[in-house]
């Protein structure tokens, strides 16, 4: 067996790819349904329901998807450079102290400062933690050759166990009753509401925005057309003139940036203080959604709201049949693998030798 | 430092030591047969709890212990040709596989946990592994057969490396596929080979875990050890005899750790020492990183005819 690249990317296969890996995550996790011993078609039904079904499911579905968007553009501008930034969810958590740090009420005041300076303090502190945790692993990548992947994750389990350290110590609530929660946010940092009675905060906007953004940085400007040449080709960009080194560390200080605001957005929009399961994986989903959007921002968006009703629908589902909820990583790494083959049979052809 | 020198005299410190090290010595050499061959595997840390969790089901379902280890190791297998597939022969990222082996092999394992036993809080039992007391040597005899078997597969992983036809063209393909090819290697079967031999023994790493270490499966119960190993092939410069050493400077570290928690002297919190084996790590990473010998073709997919 081997691959040969097509000519140019046959149009009909581009059409087909994408649901030819629907289809194939379908049967997948449909035979896993029936493992359960639950019928299909309602399972089904209860999960689209639960995601997509409703107002109140939709408010859901853009309340779990607004730090899915941002963990996912995270890893898209650092996937872009190739720079495999694994480290997001170690990010997101220390982007949500800085918040806290910054805008909590510590004994009561916080800083004293009114909320019109300490929101966007709020924001910078958070962006900036998120930002130097991926510089070490960009540096150590750039100056020593020391494989990034690795070190970002290691770098996870480093900081949720510094997490749990402050959240036992400095930073914990008094009032919590014992539990490692974190000092409270000032009410008046806190996110508006976009739906009367609903969680979807403003949060979710400011995450579409970034989103565009990100798209029309790297397509219109020096720094993103530097970042798309590394991740086409390392060496003919340093051949360029591309300033690889300093490219390398800007997109770590972008992807490590949104990845923090993750966290901000999640304490200021949705919980208030910070726990260690304010996010159940947010930062690994946030790979999954950019490779499922192929690296483009504003697919990032789409494959955000996917990914997050999938996951909406099945706690629902759940609840109402008995299907573990585990089903939904299964359908989201089921359709990350049979995405990334149709993506590729669309430009290659296979030959049969 | 009495307290140091009480906690090294102990032999049962070292039992631990070896204890710990044995999941990491599988998973390390699993890596590096998949990295001698130039393809990276961090599929490793789901296809630890894939091989965990149906060894143990095996056995709970009434197989014997050896056959839960055969279960796992063939999970294994399969998630490895599935990698192999996607790596070598579509020639997709290999981090981006990897990755998504991990998901898929975790969500899988998790979801036909919750399936198997819907309504159980405290997870079922089985009867594990027991210590090879017959053997008369110390340390050694407070550990399980499968510690046994992987200190074994050490100078057996080493000898078919450097000593057989099929090691040579293994790490050929690893060093420059276009030369191995040209010598009449396959470069797609012994890639696949490689893949499938060294997935494994990863799961076998899992399944260490359900079959001697514990006699439950637990959510989180690889908790990082599959990463860990990736960083220990580095530390290793992918030789198997390194690989064993730095297992056990490893879990050499990770058992004082353990110890001085215990200790209760409470220097600092108790997360500072959970930190250490990923700190170490780490550590170890960026030692080694300016003299590392990198297999060239590592993370260079291989289409025949392109380069």
């Amino acid at each position: 067996m081997r691959l040969e690249k097509r000519n140019a990317a046959s149009p009909l296969a581009l059409v087909l790819a994408p649901f030819g890996a629907i289809g194939f995550t379908l049967v997948v996790s449909s035979l896993l349904v029936l493992w359960a011993g639950a019928p299909v078609g309602p399972t089904w039904g209860h999960l689209l329901r639960g995601g997509f079904g409703s107002v109140f499911a939709w408010t859901e579905t853009l309340t779990r998807a607004t730090p899915l968007v941002l963990t996912g553009l995270a890893a898209t501008v650092a996937f872009k450079a190739r720079l495999f930034n694994i480290g997001a969810e170690g990010q997101l958590y220390a982007g949500a102290l800085a918040a806290v740090a910054v805008g909590g009420l510590h004994g009561g005041e916080g800083l004293g400062l009114p909320a019109v300076l300490l929101f966007p303090l709020m924001v910078l502190a958070a962006a900036a933690a998120g930002a130097l945790l991926l510089l070490g692993p960009a540096l150590m990548k750039a100056r020593l050759g020391v494989d990034e992947v690795v070190t970002t994750l290691l770098l996870n389990f480093i900081v949720l166990l510094g997490v749990s350290a402050l959240l036992d110590g400095p930073m914990k609530d008094p009032t919590a009753m014992g539990w490692p929660q974190s000092v409270a946010l000032q009410p008046e940092l806190e996110l508006g509401r976009l739906v009367e009675g609903a969680r979807v905060h403003t949060g979710l906007l400011a995450a579409a925005a970034l989103g565009v953004a990100l798209w029309a940085l790297l397509k219109f400007t020096t720094f993103g057309f530097d970042i798309r040449a590394l991740g086409a080709n390392a060496r003919a960009a340093a051949f360029a003139g591309v300033p690889v080194t300093r490219t390398v560390m800007g997109v770590a200080l972008l992807s490590g940036a949104l990845a923090g605001l993750a966290g901000a957005v999640e304490v200021a929009g949705r919980t208030g203080y910070v726990t260690l399961d304010m996010s159940p994986g947010y930062g690994y989903s946030g790979i999954v959604i950019a490779m499922l959007a192929g690296l483009h921002p504003l697919g990032v968006l789409a494959a955000a709201v996917f990914v997050a009703g999938v996951l909406v629908g099945a706690d629902s589902m759940s609840r109402a049949i008995g299907v573990p909820n585990y089903i939904a990583d299964v359908i989201v790494a089921a359709s990350l693998l049979s995405v990334l083959v149709a993506a590729l049979l669309a430009q290659y052809r296979i030959r049969w030798r | 430092m009495t307290d140091l020198y009480d906690i090294l005299a102990n032999p049962a410190f070292w039992v631990a030591v070896l204890r710990i090290a044995t999941p990491l010595i599988l998973g390390t050499l699993g890596v590096l047969l998949c990295e001698r061959a130039g393809v990276l595997n961090l599929g490793i840390e789901g296809i630890m709890v894939a091989g965990a969790f149906t060894g143990w089901l095996a056995v709970y379902a009434g197989a014997p212990l050896w056959a839960g280890v055969a279960v796992a190791a063939g999970c294994g297998l399969l998630f490895g040709l599935l990698h192999a597939w996607l790596t070598v022969g579509l020639a997709l990222s290999q981090h981006v596989a990897g990755l998504g082996i991990t998901l898929l092999a975790t969500s899988l394992s998790y979801y036909g946990y919750r399936v198997s036993f819907p309504k159980v809080n405290t997870p079922p039992t089985i009867q594990p592994f027991q210590p090879m007391e017959q053997l008369d040597i110390p340390v050694l005899q407070a550990q399980t057969p499968l510690t046994l078997l992987a200190l074994l597969l050490v100078p057996l992983v080493a000898w078919v490396l450097y000593r057989t036809p099929v090691g040579l063209a293994l790490r050929m393909v690893g060093e420059n596929p276009q030369a191995a090819e040209s010598q009449g290697a396959s470069v797609l079967a012994l890639r696949t080979g490689a893949i499938a031999a060294g997935s494994a023994l990863m799961g076998v790493a899992g399944a260490f875990l359900t079959l001697s270490a514990f006699n439950s499966f637990y959510f989180n119960m690889v908790n990082g050890r599959g990463w860990i190993c990736v960083a220990l092939v580095v530390f290793a410069s992918w030789r198997p005899g390194k690989a064993l050493l730095g297992a056990l400077l490893f879990a050499f570290f990770d058992a004082l750790q353990l110890r001085l928690q215990q200790a209760g002297d409470a220097l600092l919190p108790y997360q500072v020492y959970l930190m250490l084996p990923y700190l170490l790590s780490i550590l170890a990473l960026v030692l080694v990183a300016r003299r590392a010998a990198y297999p060239k073709a590592l993370m260079k997919p291989y289409r025949k005819g392109e380069r």
